[in-house]
């Protein structure tokens, strides 16, 4: 018994010893801790949208359509960002519309990271014909034209964040797949898995107690990078009109409105962009800070 | 070095059915492919109809019970949705295009050079920039223009395809009007599309070409060609970048693949007459016949330049071949 209470103490004080030696590397270096400020600014306005989005998102005002940035209305009230052509401020918009990107890209990576990571461990350890069958189902998804396959499969089921979650979460989980098989290809012929299978441990319990803990660091790795793809992903398919549906705000969406009125109001278009390509530099910026740090070898 | 490849193509083939079996799905995933054909304000009568001449009242995969259909035996799975299905996909058969009238597959392919312009146009600028940017961030490692070549391609990686086509639009079309915004026909069309749909793929190459060079670069090969005095140019490119291109090449092939597919946007947002944009119009009609050749074409000919890419592997790399 006391030497469990050490051995947890020990584990316990290591696992303090990593976190802080993550943290002062994350201080030292700057491009991550710009990625952090990014993603926590765009988490905390997904989060407080209602608290701190200055106007609502849906409300129309259709005589104050158009309004450049910095337009100060009859009510006071300063347009920071300027209103779209329904009059809608477009500050709010992106605020709610962070929302959406973050609970669609966190849902979607959940889901395609455990079925690839399921897939991958189920390859990896069985091998032979199973492996077989997943790689060539691996090769298969590689091949789809995935936007197309995406587009034409919500547009059969519906575009709602539902469908669309599933849709990204069930075609984007190959890289996972892969990563981790190949992984598991190299654990499998570890001294501690030998042991576990000759102390009697069942597949299940391998796979489960001894190989999926240590394929866990690249998969956290690959999930944050994918977050951000699945944030290109789906303001995409909202740009092409099958992604959450009006009047939800969706940064996609907004930028697919403001493509009309290019010449004449060119922050429809520029603002939803800039928050699209800032959140995913910054989830970029972490992720591949998070790889040097956690497992360097995935690094391209 | 022919098992490997026999063994590659095999598995080639393997993949070519796994994306029809997907292509084909993808018709009856709402449960009732009649319903999703029809137009919205069929009546149940005319959707009754449909099904029966499409078939659909057939089963999807094999007869059942087997011993009324075994005569002869291949109807079990012949004489089914998908046995009818794989038929009319191995004769180049989608169907009609609903809203054209012409077979489904003509009108794919007659839009595919427009799509294979655009794909090897892109292509062509992402690596004329990304490879000497990569070299020369290498060679010049933590100089102000490393950090710069490499913050332009972390940029390239996070920005939106679709935003950055409307940025270049306001810019080089409304702004300057150096550009057209939207269209083909000559060379100046082809310039903005190239850009927009290559700078994912350039800043990907970039980023590779960089850290395989400053891999190589630090091998000690390198350090005996510097040490025999060769001239650093001809190390760099010669003895360097020929060891290096291995993992850029197949970043190359399969980014070719995956700008094919992803063409689908930068067609849309410049109005080029591709597969892409024949695609978007047809699932916003509902013209599946198309959707699904479209979906077929690509994915096939991203397998093929997967083959294609394997086999020039075992020339870079003959290694490859007898792992």
């Amino acid at each position: 018994m006391i030497a469990l209470d050490v051995e947890q103490g020990v584990a316990a004080h290591a696992g303090r010893q990593d976190f802080r030696r993550i943290l002062r590397e994350l201080l030292r270096n700057k491009a991550a801790l710009v990625g952090l400020v990014v993603v926590l600014t765009v988490a905390t306005s997904a989060l407080l949208a209602s608290q701190i989005a200055p106007f609502n998102p849906v409300a129309q005002e259709i005589t104050n359509r158009l309004k450049p940035p910095g337009w100060i209305g009859a009510d006071g009230r300063m347009r920071v960002l300027g209103t779209d052509h329904l009059g809608r401020d477009i500050l709010s918009r992106l605020i709610f519309g962070a929302r959406i990107s973050f609970v669609f890209g966190l849902s979607a990576v959940l889901l395609a990271g455990t079925l690839g990571t399921l897939l991958g461990l189920i390859a990896g350890y069985e091998g032979g014909r199973i492996d077989d069958l997943c790689m060539r189902l691996t090769d298969t998804m590689l091949a789809m034209p995935f936007i197309l396959l995406a587009l034409a499969v919500i547009a059969v089921l519906g575009p709602s964040l539902f469908n669309i979650i599933m849709v990204l979460g069930v075609t984007s989980w190959v890289s996972y797949a892969r990563v981790v098989r190949a992984e598991v290809l190299t654990l499998r012929t570890r001294e501690f898995v030998a042991a576990a299978q000759a102390l009697g441990g069942g597949g299940l319990r391998i796979v489960g107690r001894h190989l999926l803990p240590n394929v866990l660091t690249p998969v956290i790795v690959m999930a944050t990078l994918e977050v951000a793809r699945m944030i290109i992903l789906e303001s995409a398919l909202s740009f092409l009109g099958l992604g959450v549906q009006p009047p939800t705000p969706t940064w996609g969406g907004m930028l697919a409105d403001g493509r009309a009125y290019l010449s004449t109001a060119w922050w429809l278009a520029t603002f939803p962009g800039l928050c699209i390509m800032l959140s995913v530099l910054g989830i970029n910026l972490l992720g591949d800070w998070l790889r040097d740090v956690l497992d360097p070898r995935l690094k391209l | 070095m022919t098992p490997y490849l026999f063994r590659r193509f095999w598995q080639s083939l393997l993949v070519l059915f796994g994306i029809s079996l997907i292509v084909f799905i993808l018709l009856h995933l709402s449960g009732d492919p009649a319903v999703l054909l029809m137009p919205p304000d069929a009546t149940q009568e005319d959707i009754d109809n449909f099904r029966k001449l499409m078939g659909f009242n057939d089963p999807l995969f094999l007869r059942w019970p087997p011993w009324d259909a075994m005569n002869p035996p291949w109807r079990l799975v012949t004489d089914t949705q998908y046995g009818r299905f794989m038929g009319g996909l191995v004769r180049g058969d989608f169907g009609l295009s609903f809203r054209h009238q012409q077979p489904a597959l003509g009108l794919v392919l007659e839009r595919m050079p427009a799509t294979l312009e655009l794909t090897l146009a892109a292509m062509l600028v992402a690596v004329s920039v990304a490879i000497p940017v990569g070299i020369l961030s290498a060679v010049r490692r933590n100089t102000s223009l490393d950090h710069a070549g490499m913050v332009l391609a972390l940029l390239g990686q996070s920005m939106p395809v679709y935003w950055l086509g409307i940025m270049l639009i306001l810019l080089f079309a409304v702004r300057l009007n150096l550009l057209p915004a939207f269209g083909s026909g000559s060379l100046s069309h082809l310039i903005l599309p190239a850009i927009t749909l290559g700078a994912f793929s350039m800043a990907r190459i970039a980023r590779l070409t960089r850290s395989g060079m400053l891999e190589v670069l630090g091998q000690e090969y390198v350090r005996t060609a510097r040490a025999k005095g060769l001239e650093e140019r001809r190390i760099v490119l010669k003895h360097a970048l020929k060891n290096a291109a291995i993992p850029v090449i197949t970043v190359i092939g399969l980014d070719l693949g995956t700008l094919l597919g992803g063409a689908v946007i930068t067609e849309t947002i410049f109005a080029w007459p591709g597969v892409g944009r024949l695609a978007v119009q047809a699932i916003a009609n509902r013209d599946y016949p198309v959707v699904q050749s479209a979906v077929f074409v690509l994915a096939t000919i991203f397998v093929l330049i997967n083959f294609l890419v394997d086999i020039l592997y075992t020339y870079v790399d003959p290694r490859v071949a007898y792992k």
